[in-house]
């Protein structure tokens, strides 16, 4: 058994776990935040996306004990005082999710593209970086449109911002 | 109509829990004492289990008890069963082995369970799972369903001679030979329709919670159709009686079929919770899901196609082996028989037509309705036999088309199916516009300058929705009623709640449900709950599948809101002293037609709870309920043109544009109608491209995570390019179809017919890799 603190959404936490236990599942099980979800066991589905030290990571392929002292952010601290995150406001509006269940992963995923990319984002390199996200039901269609809506909405609130 | 009402883009109202991490999935579910189970499972395909022994894991850390099929069988547990009853052509009923919920003689498929451990943690009841020691002594395997039936041996169960499951025919045979013998031309084709994994991205979750206080059961399940779920579990099984049964489905992470069944852990769950005195939750990992997950498709068929002199269709001749795996799961007779061989007419005037069908088991996971369900293979089969018609005969596959379609509604097809009404040449139109069909001649010289072969593919596909009516799917043997129930309670403040008996499992329901309300009362749809998924919540219900929630479930909600609106008026019209027949309802208020006088919303709701002025004999309340069963089913239908490119260097396919022109009827949410288009295309070139479960000799699953099954990911689909024409469906209060399962439906065939024409190959299997494709090319040359 091992403590494990780190910071998550902006508080710290602490809990007592299995060496084993991956990331996914302290936040699940042990801190409750159950957005982050668990889809295969391959590490290929991205359902369990969360940003670590401000970079996305797969949450399954990561030892909770790994994580000590870092900072995650998961899906429920992308919004901010009841404001949805451009990117969240973004899926929404372009009906990119429909079973919601990929959809966190999704949003993080995305959140660190656009991150990386800025307004620069197109749709081949939407599609390229998808490649560790599955959804089953959206066809990615709305995805993709989703997510270069908010790069465009997000790099233009930068530049007013400059 | 407010802004919200009906045919508006109303972004969804459930997509802020979705999109905040607040979603609540069955594994997200924990209740105080909860303890987690782990199944064992059969490594082999087939054996006789000879013992099983769990000393070593009950005393293992963490341990409540482990279970096993005896002592399933000894409490009484009942068998699973298939809902609908299927007739051989000799007349005798369709031959169903015995599926224990937990094996106790005889495993039949890698996965089959075995037994059950429950322990504090999943960890620990994974490491106890594999110390339960289980003695098997092998047995023949056979995973080819045309193997299984030409030998018969080695024989699955004995209740079914030879692994024939029942041997089914529909329509007329002898005037099917005589018209193949008076034909002017035959197309002949072998077709193989893959076998799929459904793969919703939620694997599947129980949660059995037995109340020994009240003698009480509650179960959390990624179930499509709780209510179904309760009277199973209770009527057959046996696990509860169905008054102490209470099944929620809560949100459920996809479904696309593989959710409508009830599968052995939700009643060992159950029974296990009752057994052990504590709640039992199991969730499924990715590779259980492969194993245990009813899969879908798996037809193996061959098809005559007669034309006249004059291109018309005269008959068609099908004879289909359907894989059913090694079980016959709850709807799967139905699929490959009432829900198949009744669409072989397609959008085509064809006066006869016989189909035979034979099932037959498999040591492989039981399939059964998925995505489209029979549709899929009914329309894969015609439409692949109409472009190879099409090229034998040497004419365009739009002109062979356009010769054959149907052209007057109603339309009474050889296959029992009655065609209410469509447009079938406007959606091929649309389709041809929007492709640019007549400049593809053009863009294949182009690709070719550039050493890419480039070719076009269409299909015209119709499919039946909102499964009905009750009497009549109960003639040809459903086990229950397809109705749906919808109750609207009006709140005291004038707020409402809408149960209803369909489930939503990412179709948007919270949304389109709330914009029938909104149109018919004039209110904001923030003001209009939708309530689902649970048995001690909703009066009634068949859940969802088969598109049947608008065409039935919201038909049974517009039936309910009629009653509202009627006791409405009348309490507006004592409350205002007008006649009842004089009051409209819009923007919130009653009113009186061509007068200032109106009565908020809010305030008749108040009256008619307060009952302080009700007109005389009015029984107080707004509260109203009905069921509704359809008078048809509902007959989308649409065309579809995909354009590709393949390299002929490597085999790989590209799609340069799909287009889809649909016909759905009336249309909610244009937003959600194109968003379960985009959906059903992904899952259709899925199952043409990538997709394929696939089994070694000796029954292992080779495909059995995502690093071996090729799930469609971003980059392997285009962006889509989706219209609809609407034909309202004149068989149901809102003129709705169904759009759920189109894109499935239609993409294959395009698809391959695209890759056939631009390889000069028609000899393609689904799915089409590139190995596949560069072989077939090169066998072009």
């Amino acid at each position: 058994m091992a403590k494990v603190t780190m910071t998550v959404n902006g508080r710290q936490v602490s809990g007592v776990c299995d060496d084993r236990t991956l990331l996914v599942h302290f936040i699940r099980e042990n801190l409750g935040l159950t957005g982050t979800h668990v889809g295969c066991d391959t590490s290929q589905c991205g359902a369990c996306v969360v940003h670590m030290n401000g970079q996305s990571v797969k949450s399954c392929s990561i030892l909770a004990a790994q994580a000590a002292g870092s900072a995650i952010t998961t899906i429920e601290g992308l919004a901010q005082n009841g404001e949805l995150h451009p990117v969240q406001a973004a899926f929404k509006a372009h009906h990119g999710l429909q079973c919601g269940f990929c959809t966190p992963g999704m949003v993080m995923t995305a959140v660190d593209m656009i991150r990386r990319h800025g307004s620069g984002l197109d749709e081949a390199t939407v599609r390229f970086e998808l490649e560790g996200n599955i959804c089953r039901c959206t066809g990615y269609h709305n995805i993709v449109k989703a997510i270069l809506a908010a790069a465009q909405e997000m790099g233009g609130v930068r530049q007013a911002a400059e | 109509m407010g802004v919200d009402g009906i045919g508006a883009r109303v972004a969804r109202k459930e997509d802020r829990r979705f999109l905040t991490g607040k979603g609540r999935y069955t594994d997200d579910m924990s209740v105080p004492g909860m303890k987690y189970a782990v199944f064992v499972r059969s490594p082999h395909a087939h054996a006789t289990i000879t013992g099983i022994d769990a000393t070593a894991a009950r005393a293992m850390p963490g341990v409540i008890d482990v279970l096993d099929g005896k002592q399933l069988l000894a409490d009484g547990i009942g068998n699973l069963i298939c809902g609908w009853m299927i007739h051989s052509k000799d007349g005798s009923p369709m031959k169903m082995g015995a599926w224990r919920p937990l094996a106790d003689k005889t495993v039949r498929y890698v996965g089959d369970a075995v037994a059950i451990v429950v322990a504090d943690s999943v960890a620990e009841a994974r490491d106890a799972a594999e110390a339960v020691v289980v003695d098997y002594d092998l047995l023949p395997v056979v995973t080819d369903p045309l193997q299984a039936l030409a030998y018969g041996e080695p024989q699955l169960h004995p209740e079914a001679p030879n692994n024939l499951i029942f041997d089914w025919e529909l329509g007329d045979a002898a005037a099917v030979d005589r018209a193949l013998a008076a034909a002017a031309h035959v197309t002949e084709l072998k077709i193989y329709n893959n076998r799929l994994a459904p793969n919703p991205m939620e694997p599947r979750a129980t949660l059995g919670i037995y109340d020994a206080g009240d003698d009480h059961y509650t179960c959390y399940t990624t179930s499509q159709n709780p209510h179904l779920a309760r009277l199973v579990m209770s009527a057959f099984y046996n696990v509860a009686p169905e008054n102490k049964l209470r099944v929620i489905a809560p949100d459920v992470g996809g479904g696309f079929g593989s959710k409508i069944y009830i599968y052995p852990e939700e009643i060992v769950c159950l029974w296990a919770s009752k057994r052990t005195g504590v709640p039992v939750k199991w969730t499924c990992d990715r590779t259980e899901a492969f194993l245990t997950d009813a899969h879908g498709r798996d037809h193996v068929s061959t098809v005559k196609m007669a034309f006249d002199a004059g291109n018309r269709i005269i008959a068609l001749k099908v004879d289909t082996i359907a894989n059913l795996g090694a079980y016959m799961s709850l709807f799967s007779s139905c699929v490959p028989t009432y829900l198949y061989a009744t669409l072989l007419s397609g959008q085509y005037d064809i006066p006869a037509i016989h189909a035979n069908v034979r099932s037959v088991y498999t040591n492989t996971v039981p399939v059964d309705a998925y995505r489209g369900a029979g549709r899929p293979e009914a329309t894969y089969l015609l439409e692949r036999t109409m472009e190879t018609a099409a090229r034998e005969l040497g004419i365009s596959p739009a002109e062979l088309r356009r010769t054959n379609f149907i052209r007057s509604f109603p339309h009474q097809t050889p296959v029992i199916m009655n065609y209410d009404a469509g447009d079938y040449e406007a959606s091929l139109n649309a389709a041809m516009t929007t492709a640019d069909w007549s400049g593809f001649a053009a863009r294949k010289a182009e690709a070719e300058g550039r050493g890419m072969k480039r070719g076009i593919g269409m299909s015209c596909y119709i499919e039946a929705c909102g499964l009905a009516p009750s009497a009549a799917v109960g003639s040809l043997g459903a086990g229950v009623g397809l109705w749906e129930s919808a109750e609207v309670k009006v709140n005291m403040a004038g707020t409402i709640e809408v149960m209803t008996g369909s489930h939503s499992h990412g179709q948007g329901h919270e949304t389109t449900f709330a914009q029938l309300v909104a149109d018919r009362l004039g209110l904001p749809i923030d003001s209009i709950n939708i309530v689902h998924g649970d048995t001690d919540k909703v009066q009634m219900g068949m859940g969802t599948y088969g598109s049947r929630s608008g065409a039935v479930g919201m038909s049974a909600l517009a039936k309910a809101l009629d009653k509202v609106e009627a006791k409405a008026k009348k309490i507006a019209a004592h409350l205002m002293e007008a006649d009842e027949s004089d009051i409209v309802i819009e923007d919130g208020a009653l009113k009186v037609a061509g007068t200032d006088r109106s009565v908020p919303w809010f305030q008749m709701a108040l009256a008619a709870y307060t009952a302080h002025n009700l007109p005389p004999g009015l029984e107080p309340g707004l509260k109203e309920s009905a069921f509704y069963d359809p008078a048809n089913f509902t007959f989308p239908a649409g065309c579809y043109i995909c354009e590709v490119e393949v390299d002929p260097e490597t085999g790989r396919t590209h799609i340069v544009q799909f287009v889809a022109a649909d016909d759905f009827g009336n249309i909610i949410n244009p937003m959600i109608v194109e968003g379960q288009v985009h959906g059903g295309l992904a899952q259709g070139i899925g199952q043409a491209l990538l997709e394929g479960v696939r089994y070694n000799d000796s029954g292992q699953l080779l495909t059995a995570s995502y690093l071996d099954y090729a799930m469609p990911r971003a980059d392997d689909v285009p962006s889509f390019n989706v219209s609809t024409s609407n034909t309202p469906c004149p068989n149901n209060p809102l003129g709705v179809k169904g759009c759920g399962e189109a894109g499935a439906i239609g993409s294959p065939p395009a698809l391959i017919n695209a890759i056939t024409d631009a390889i000069g190959n028609n000899q393609l299997t689904m799915p089409a890799t590139p190995e596949k494709v560069w072989a077939a090319a090169q066998a072009a040359h």
